[in-house]
């Protein structure tokens, strides 16, 4: 893809902005032509419209209250009444399914914006002052970098419990050194351009340099990141649930239905399990997908 | 080359001794109670204190950092609550069922990754090359747990192929006598046929659970590395040259898609000795994941800190052991100034990012 790219990809210049309303079509059409040059892009965009649709609709319509136990009709495989069955406490798959992408969803924007947040700032200082700080918070991450992040997350929701917010809290703090690094080493990149230089001169602060002209012009790769780890969040944070250490039955989680459906998958009751599964799998490729867009992007524009 | 390895080997040591301090850090000065957590929060004042007490958390900070040096050094990492011994003890006999699992998905996924990685990265654009990324992403948006359910179900409840998600071997198969510990070694070595095949079997699912996921990031390392090979002086030198196709391929693209490969695999087998852990937990295997899940269950916190401490300490040693054969692979680094190789720009990490950090040499250098 690499070098058709940095025409197509290349941002409508200042002439295209200052045009009058008569060229306003283009601009949809250059984005139908961007869905179809890009595949990725046309899939994650649809299978995302897909699932935000699924969580919000399905808040509001849902067929039956995801937590409403119903001991007569335990069990039931998928049919017309409960499109994806039901289980053990006769609640609706369905249902379930709906509002659990709906809390993974936002669970995973919030840990990707939180990481996003923290990591970047930091990395913005420890990139631009330099000097012992950088040697400091760089040696911090190299460490923190050394464990698996899905362990190191499971290790501090061990520590200080699972509620929601702690879950989300243990998934951010191993998200961050991520997000740090490579903004960071964008930052690097940026900090002697001409623009940074003018400015300075100019006799600017510090800080406002930082905020105005370093931070906008490095911010792309931390941003593809943070789309990346949405989804990741969603795979971590159902996994740790899934082990029990993450949000707690009766919650409908994906994670925690997937779990709650294990112990019936040996004798055939398969749908519990595997329903909430295929929606986390949808909500992460979308993320994926778009995520591999964006990286792209990037790099098409950047080289 | 001796300069470059004292220089990795004083990283390893620092970093080594940084992992130490956070796993304390983790455990004792985040804001939680062990002793409220064992209790589930309903014990009244003085069972919490006597709790407290027996866990040594009335003491110091400093007094609690030096039994847990002490235990360190000692080599025995604390005792476990939930089975008496010391978790050293404990995750070493657990560690070669893991290990079964993480060699055998490894050996799976570079079977199928590598070779696709190959292909695609040589016919850029092509279909082979379009279905070689789309099989990475998927591959890596699939919950790992989810995946190892789903296979349960076709093909232990559906088709009764493979047998029941209950460890390595039915509960009526003479065990070997012990000389490895690893249940499949020990049953080949000691000729007993009927238990080393149905090792194998029970090793299939597991194997192949980790496996699938561990492929996306292997098949998208060797694509990108056969990419860059593949734009690189000497490939345009050598096809200027007349050569065949198969002959670069052999010259050219392999050796330098290997080291890549190499450093790829090293990091990738590391997060499998922790990632196993949710494996392990649906199929029953009982590796050192297992026996961290049984301890996240039972709060049982010497266990949760021993196992997290260990698998720190092997992914920082797997990392060294990477470094320095690829220093044996890729001559650049051998001969180089100053450990070789240009300073790149960390990537953004994709397909598998927990397997995947950037390698550590050609980072933080300034």
């Amino acid at each position: 893809m690499g070098v058709t790219d940095v025409g197509v990809g290349a941002q409508p210049g200042p002439q295209y902005d200052a045009s009058t309303p008569a060229r306003r079509p283009s601009r949809a059409r250059h984005a139908l032509a961007e869905l179809s040059r890009h595949p990725n892009l046309a899939v994650g965009s649809l299978l995302a419209a897909l699932v935000v649709i699924v969580a919000i609709v399905g808040r509001i319509a849902a067929p039956y209250n995801p937590l409403a136990i119903n001991a007569g009709r335990a069990l039931l495989p998928p049919g017309a009444s409960h499109w994806f069955g039901t289980d053990e406490f006769g609640r609706d798959v369905f249902s379930r399914v709906v509002y659990g992408t709906g809390i993974d969803l936002l669970i995973g924007l919030v840990v990707a914006a939180l990481a996003l947040v923290v990591g970047s700032v930091i990395g913005l200082i420890s990139g631009y002052v330099g000097g012992w700080i950088d040697d400091i918070i760089m040696r911090i991450v190299d460490i923190v970098m050394s464990f698996p992040s899905f362990l190191l997350a499971l290790s501090i929701a061990v520590v200080i419990g699972n509620t929601v917010r702690n879950v989300i809290i243990a998934v951010t703090i191993a998200y961050i050194p991520y997000i740090l690094r490579l903004t960071r080493s964008s930052v690097l990149t940026v900090r002697g351009a001409d623009y940074v230089l003018g400015a300075r001169a100019a006799g600017a602060l510090r800080s406002r340099v930082m905020a105005l002209h370093v931070l906008p012009n490095a911010a792309g790769p931390p941003l593809v990141q943070a789309t990346l780890m949405s989804g990741w969040a969603i795979l971590d944070v159902s996994g740790l649930s899934f082990l029990g250490v993450g949000i707690q039955p009766p919650s409908p989680e994906l994670g925690v239905q997937v779990a709650q459906g294990a112990s019936y998958i040996t004798s055939g009751q398969w749908w519990i399990s595997v329903f909430p599964g295929v929606a986390i799998i949808l909500a992460v490729l979308a993320f994926n997908f778009l995520g591999d867009y964006a990286d792209d992007k990037l790099r098409g524009q950047g080289s | 080359m001796r300069r470059y390895i004292i220089r990795r080997l004083g990283l390893a040591v620092l970093t080594l001794a940084g992992i130490i301090v956070v796993v304390f850090l983790v455990t004792h000065i985040l804001p939680g109670n062990p002793a409220l957590v064992t209790t589930g929060g309903y014990a009244n004042r003085h069972t919490l204190q006597a709790i407290e007490q027996q866990m040594g958390l009335n003491r110091s900070l400093a007094a609690q950092f030096g039994s847990y040096l002490a235990n360190i050094v000692h080599g025995t990492l604390g005792t476990s609550y939930t089975t008496g011994n010391t978790v050293a003890h404990d995750l070493l006999t657990r560690l070669p069922a893991t290990s079964e699992l993480a060699v055998a998905s490894t050996i799976i996924a570079t079977i199928i990754g590598v070779p696709a990685g190959i292909i695609a990265g040589m016919r850029q654009g092509s279909g082979a090359d379009w279905i070689g990324r789309m099989a990475a992403i998927v591959g890596t948006s699939i919950p790992l747990y989810w995946l190892g359910l789903v296979l349960i179900v076709i093909f232990y409840a559906d088709l009764h192929i493979a047998p029941a998600p209950s460890g390595e071997v039915n509960a009526f198969a003479v065990v070997p006598p012990s000389y490895t510990h690893s249940l499949i070694l020990d049953s080949l070595l000691s000729g007993n046929w009927s238990t080393f095949f149905d090792a194998l079997r029970h090793l299939a699912l597991p194997a192949v659970t980790l496996g699938v996921v561990e492929t996306a990031p292997i098949l998208k390392i060797t694509r990108s590395a056969t990419l860059e090979v593949e734009r690189s002086d000497y490939v345009r030198t050598a096809r200027a040259y007349g050569l065949s196709r198969w002959e670069i391929l052999k010259s050219d693209v392999l050796r330098n898609v290997a080291t890549r490969v190499l450093t790829a695999l090293g990091v990738v087998f590391g997060f499998l000795l922790g990632g196993s852990i949710l494996v392990e937990r649906i199929y029953d295997w009982p590796g050192m994941g297992l026996y961290a899940w049984n301890a996240v269950t039972t709060t049982d916190y010497n266990a949760i800190q021993g196992y997290i401490l260990v698998v720190g300490i092997v992914y920082v040693l797997l990392n060294l052991v990477v470094d320095l054969l690829y220093s044996v692979v890729d001559p650049r680094i051998r001969f180089g100034p100053a450990g070789g190789g240009s300073r790149r720009r960390p990537r953004i990490a994709r397909a598998g990012r927990r397997l995947v950090s950037p390698p550590m040499p050609e980072t933080e250098r300034h």
